[in-house]
């Protein structure tokens, strides 16, 4: 649907894109971390590109990831990178729209934060920190934004135990948290 | 319903005769003007109108009259999912209410968390506040309302909510310690 954007992406960038995929008419670049402001500022600003409306950001945890009938080579192992950012922006004026993903370890999870190009990704961003914790770098405002302040971890990282109550209150005649919780050694 | 002069079994017996008339008069009092709380989270709402609405008519039962201030009201009707995050305010809702006062969690989700096994969901508003009658069902049938608030009822008549036993324990405690 929007190959052409793809394409000039990736004869603007060649060093940038690590890779493009078209699934589903839905373009998707992999961009490498250290350049992703200057190509989102690209996408941006640039007439023929104009990426006007930011859809969403999120991420994509791939811990264990292993589906069935999956190739061996699909399947997560620690060699790869644990996180993936997905960037979903869309063109009004030309209608057309990409996904940019973001690779990132586990031992580093940072991500440039574009909030300051779409301001509608400051929400989007503490979102993602608040599930995920994925650090956005340059953020002005990054706190939890649906949990509490007092939460210890990221419930939507594959690692955290499913069962596991942070209660706020509780009543006086009752033990803090009954649900015995077995973490994953 | 009504006040049950004849009954057939001894205990029950015995226990109705144990029970003051005054407190027989001012139960029967309470259980026919349940002023009801509904703190409405989730979907089990549209239950709770349909409950309340003409069809099915609350009003049967003296409970029709819903009051926005926990301050004028007596039941506490937990109707939906209650996260983690709203424990401190469902906390204080009920803190506010006046004595006596009783509580129904309304739906599984109010009852157990129902399929919300998760980080954010509470497992049943018990963990909170105590709770008198549990109505399953999700959303439950008006009728299983119903049936729960005639339970509710029975349960004030003879004094056994918790609000009320609480009341007696302390009673006991006062005269025991008076004593010595």
């Amino acid at each position: 649907m929007s190959q052409k954007v793809l394409d000039a992406l990736t004869a603007k960038f060649p060093h940038a894109v690590e890779r493009t995929a078209s699934t589903h008419k839905d373009e998707v670049a992999w961009i490498k971390r250290d350049n992703l402001v200057e190509v989102a500022k690209w996408l941006r600003d640039d007439p023929a590109m104009a990426f006007d409306s930011p859809v969403f950001v999120t991420a994509v945890d791939w811990l264990d990831y292993n589906p069935i009938g999956a190739p061996p080579s699909a399947r997560w192992d620690e060699s790869k990178p644990r996180f993936t950012v997905c960037i979903q922006l869309r063109s009004l004026v030309h209608r057309h729209r990409i996904r940019l993903e973001v690779n990132l370890p586990e031992a580093d999870a940072r991500c440039p934060s574009l909030a300051e190009l779409w301001p509608a990704f400051n929400w989007q961003e503490r979102e993602t920190f608040d599930m995920f914790g994925i650090r956005f770098d340059g953020h002005p405002d990054l706190r939890r934004i649906y949990l509490y302040e007092e939460f210890v971890g990221y419930p939507l990282r594959k690692d955290y135990p499913k069962e596991k109550r942070q209660p706020l209150v509780r009543r006086d005649d009752l033990p803090i948290n009954p649900i015995k919780v077995e973490h994953k050694p | 319903m009504g006040v049950e002069l004849t009954t057939t079994r001894l205990e029950d017996a015995a226990k109705w005769a144990k029970q003051s008339l005054v407190e027989k008069g001012s139960n029967w009092g309470r259980k026919f003007s349940l002023f009801t709380y509904p703190f409405v989270t989730a979907c089990c709402g549209m239950e709770f109108m349909s409950v309340a609405g003409p069809k099915y008519d609350l009003a049967r039962f003296g409970a029709e009259f819903p009051r926005f201030s926990p301050r004028q009201s007596d039941l506490l009707m937990v109707v939906g999912t209650i996260t983690e995050k709203q424990g401190p305010a469902v906390k204080r809702v009920f803190d506010q209410m006046a004595e006596p006062k009783w509580v129904i969690a309304f739906g599984v989700c109010a009852s157990t968390g129902g399929f919300y096994q998760n980080y954010h969901t509470m497992p049943g508003v018990d963990q909170v506040i105590p709770v008198d009658v549990y109505i399953p069902g999700c959303p439950p049938r008006p009728e299983q309302v119903l049936d729960g608030i005639i339970m509710l009822m029975d349960r004030i008549q003879s004094g056994r909510g918790h609000s009320q036993l609480r009341l007696k324990r302390d009673q006991l405690i006062a005269t025991a310690s008076s004593e010595e």
